[in-house]
Formats: structure tokens, sequence, C-alpha cells
């Protein structure tokens, strides 16, 4: 078994056992193996790229090859315990309107992100003038999959004009959990477990 | 690595009860020409029923008794292959309809003569009770899997959608649970030019010494296009003559393209029976899971406790990958476990049957789990 991404980790050790998950950018399924083999969960992804599909299929998972920004809506209200969306948000056309479909889809919802507010990204910006390429956000912008930079607070504030309750958050510094203290400036990544 | 020699074995099963079919006609002494290859498990939990397409039969793995070339899905089916035949108890039969051993319009009827055209309209469905049938015959009340491309694929859709307790494991490639009007349309044309064929006869042609040949080649030559790609046609082809410098101004085959669509043409008539191109085609023209269930396709599959892979080609523009997309959202609406993919493949519909090394891995993943 693989080690798990420390954000993965995090929402591999909050998803209750035995309930049903959609991981949504589910990539090659280390997420939803390991929520199937130690959860004992009905783990289904859904993923853009074919290759992954391929390996996730391998795996025995089962996983929908499909576009967020479109597939979400084929999914049944409240099908899910919970939809999961990690890494994935700053990537969305419309990152307002699939967190609706999250928690349309699943009665909780695990989204993390990296913090464009996080003071290292901050400070490459201020001194460097360029948008940022930092451990988290290695790619330079002309081929950054990243077409929606947020920050902490940034998405703090939609979910509240939104109406989404925020369940639970937790956010990382290299690897490591921080307290929620000024997050916006500490945390290289944030997740949030949202809620109606 | 050398492969161990395959088991195989060619049998005919006759049916003791009628068969009662779609059309409220019921069809006596059906008989089911099938293979089998490898060894079924003592717990009889190893079978994988393939199902074929249109123009296949039950030689999935060992060579055509006509034509002498490999088993149509040879590269998939074997020793070591994705469809392990070490591991798996692998059944095809011929459908029924078809005319390569199982009961079809070119079998005797009760008078001894061909059915002809008195053969009952089929739908996949009535295939698939064949298939029930012959499982039933072998003792085997669960299949591991079944596993089929174009009306193979349509086949295990009807087995988990009307018989949801017997396959564990559904894997449709390049298939659909509708049948769209722009395949009808092919289908018609198909069918459109083996009845304007003067020896076709009204379908009783089978002892007057002629068949519709060109007819059924026409029908074979049009369906061959829509398997392929634009892109296929135009890099194996081009615009190339075929051995000669120049063009005719005649009407023989000038173009590569020409001469192999005749080829195929030709080929095809020699090994497959033009009546039975009309009923297979016929069934698949009807085939529409959505049909009994007021057009809600999720409720085809609500009792089924499958999972399903559901598998597209990008170049496949007779079942477009967007048919395979409403599968997989049905049966996830359904809460049925299934993935889907879209592979790329440069070969269109056939890109089944063909060299496409994401499929075998596919394959491969989901039986292998």
């Amino acid at each position: 078994m693989t080690q798990l991404r420390p954000d993965l980790a995090l929402i591999a050790a909050h998803v209750a056992k035995g309930t049903r998950v959609l991981d949504v950018g589910c990539g090659d399924g280390t997420l939803l193996e390991a929520l199937r083999d130690e959860r004992g969960c009905d783990a289904r992804g859904m993923e853009i790229d074919a290759t992954n599909v391929a390996a996730c299929v391998a795996k025995g998972l089962s996983v929908i090859q499909g576009d967020a920004g479109a597939d979400l809506a084929f999914y049944p209200d409240q099908s899910f315990d919970y939809a999961i969306l990690s890494e994935t948000l700053q990537t969305m056309m419309r990152p307002d309107l699939v967190l609706e479909e999250l928690l349309r889809i699943g009665k909780h919802a695990f989204v993390s992100f990296p913090n464009f507010a996080h003071w290292r990204v901050r400070l490459s910006l201020l001194f460097g003038g360029k948008m940022p390429v930092t451990r988290l956000l290695p790619v330079a912008w002309y081929e950054t999959p990243n077409i929606h930079h947020l920050t902490i607070d940034d998405f703090k504030e939609l979910v509240r004009a939104r109406g989404i309750k925020v369940e639970q958050a937790w956010f990382l510094s290299g690897d490591s959990q921080i307290g929620a203290g000024a997050a916006n400036l500490r945390a290289e990544h944030a997740i949030f477990v949202l809620g109606r | 690595m050398a492969a161990s020699p395959i088991i195989t074995a060619s049998e005919v099963l006759d049916l003791a009860e009628p068969l009662l079919l779609d059309s409220g006609q019921s069809l006596v002494g059906v008989r089911i020409a099938y293979e089998v290859y490898g060894t079924l498990s003592p717990a009889r939990d190893n079978a994988v029923l393939i199902c074929h397409a249109t123009s296949g039969d039950q030689h999935v793995a060992s060579p055509h008794p006509i034509t002498g070339k490999p088993g149509w899905w040879d590269r998939m089916v074997g020793p070591t292959k994705p469809i392990d035949t070490d591991r798996f108890y692998v059944i095809c039969a011929n459908v029924l309809g078809g005319c390569m051993g199982s009961t079809g319009p070119s079998s005797p009827a009760a008078d001894g003569q061909p059915y002809a055209m008195r053969f009952p309209v089929i739908t996949i469905r009535d295939m698939v009770r064949a298939q029930v049938a012959l499982l039933g015959a072998l003792g085997i009340e669960k299949l591991y899997a079944v596993v089929g491309g174009s009306m193979g694929g349509m086949q295990g859709l009807s087995l988990a959608a009307n018989w949801p307790h017997i396959a564990e494991r559904v894997l449709a490639i390049g298939a659909t649970a509708t049948m769209p009007a722009q395949n009808i349309a092919f289908q018609e044309v198909g069918r459109q030019a083996i009845m304007a064929d003067p020896d076709w006869q009204h379908g009783s042609y089978y002892n007057t010494g002629k068949t519709p040949a060109a007819g059924l080649g026409v029908a074979r030559m049009a369906a061959h296009i829509t398997y392929l790609s634009e892109s296929s046609l135009t890099e194996k082809f081009g615009r190339r003559l075929q051995n000669r410098d120049a063009k005719t101004f005649g009407f023989d085959a000038d173009f590569q393209i020409e001469s192999y669509l005749r080829h195929q043409g030709l080929t095809f008539s020699e090994r497959f029976d033009a009546n039975s191109y009309l009923y297979i085609t016929r069934a698949m023209s009807y085939f529409d899971l959505a049909e009994d269930h007021g057009g809600r396709l999720a409720e085809a599959f609500a009792d089924t406790k499958a999972r399903f892979c559901v598998v597209s080609f990008d170049s496949d523009w007779l079942y477009p990958t967007e048919l395979s997309r409403t599968l997989a959202h049905a049966l996830n609406a359904a809460g049925a476990p299934v993935s889907f993919v879209e592979l790329s493949a440069p070969f269109g519909h056939d890109s089944f049957l063909l060299e496409v090394p994401e499929l075998d891995r596919v394959v491969a993943g989901f039986l292998g789990q």
C-alpha cells in the first residue's frame, strides 16, 4: 500500500466506515482504493483522463470517465454520503457550481485545494512580480491546469455566500497539520468538510 | 512466451423445450452451436460468456472452419491472454438466427425445408434466451462475466437487464442500450441491398442453386465502411490505385479501397447466409432496453447486482461514445457499480477487434478483480 498524500490521508481518516463515497477527479484511484480496502466504503470515482480510468478499472474500482463540470449532473440527489473533490476545485470552469453539485449529490463534501494566499506565494508575487511557481503550484501560468486560483478566505467567503456550512477544516503546511490561526497566511493547503 | 495449446471443443445442443420469443411465436427444436475453452471449476464459478457481434460466430479463439482464419477474438481469448482460458471457462455460442450451426433461417423447419422467411423475427433478448438455455444445459447458474463488443455487448446488457441474477460482471464494448436512428438506417440499407438482389427470391433461394451473394456483398461493403474510420481508410488506402498506374475510365475497381471492399463483400457472401443477415440486423434495429420501462433506462437495471464496465472508442462513429456515456450514467443512476472509459484508437468501431493495448489492460483488469 503506497503512502497516501497528506490531504488524502486526512480525508480517508474522516470518512465513516461503510459509507458511499464519490471521488470527483479520482486520478489513478489511490484514495478510492484506500477507502474501499481500509474503510469498507462503496467508493466510486469520476476522472477525466482515460489512462487514469483504465488504471482504476484494473484495480477493480468503479470509475466513470467524465468531466466534473458537466457530468455530475447525471448523479441523483443525495446518492452518496460523501462527495470528495481533492486538489481539483481550482481547475474547474465554475468552482461555485461544482460545489453546489457536490452537496446536491453528497450529504457531505470534502474539498481540498492549495492556498494562493500562503506567505510564500505572496512573497513570490510581491518580490518576483510574476505568477508564483512553488512546491504546491509547480507549473508555469500558461500551462497550469489551475485556472481559478483561490485563497482560504476566498473559499470561506464563497461558502458563506452560498449558505453552505463548514463542518470541519484542516490546514497543512509542508505535510504537517497546523492550527486555524492565520491559516490564510500560514497554510499551503486547506481541507474543508462541507454540509447543508 | 510460448502459450500452451488451447483446449477447445465444438459442441451442439438441441433444446428440449421450445423457445418462446418476444414476437409471441415459439420456436421448437432449437439447436445451439457453441465452443468452450478452458476448464469449468468444480465450484462452477469461472464461466465467462462471450457474445459475438453481427457477423461473428462461436469461433472466438479457434480457426474459422470456412475461411481458416484465426478466431475473431484470438488476440483477446486464450491462455495468459486478457480473457485467460487458464483461469476462465469461456463459452461462445452462435446466436439464434445465425448460420454457423445455431437455428436460423437456413435451418430446416418442421417440414424439412429451410425456414427462409418463415423464420420468426427475433430480438436481441431472444438471442439471449438461447444463451440462457445453453447455460442451463451446461449446469451454469452464475456467470463470472458476460463479455461482448457491438451486438455482443447488447446481449450482455440484455442479460443483465432481463436475467439480473446470472452475470456477476458485464463488459460492454462499443455497444448501446438503445439502437439509434443512424444505425437503424444503415441496417435497413443492408437489408434492402439483399432484398433487391433477384437471386434473393423472397428468401427462398436455398435449393435454387443461386444465392443473393451480390446483395449480401453490397450490404457487407456498406456496413464495413461504418465499422472503420475516415482516418483509418485514408491511412490504409488513400487514393492509391489497385495494381495499375492510371485510372481506367471505366467501372473496374480502380482504387484500392474499392478492391478491398469488393473483396470484403465477396468473402463475406461465401461464409454468411443472407437471410441470417436480415434477421440479425432486424433484431438489432429493434433493440431498446429502455422501451419496457417508459424510456427510463436506469429502471431496466434496477434488479441487477452485477458490476459493469462500459468501453467506447473515440474514433467509433457508428456507436459513438455518447451512447456508452448515456448507458454508464443510467447504470450509475440505478446504483450499479459501473466503470466507463473512452479509449483512444484509430480503427473506428472495429477497434474492439484490433490491436488496442489499452483495451487489453481494461479487459484483464476488469476480469481480474
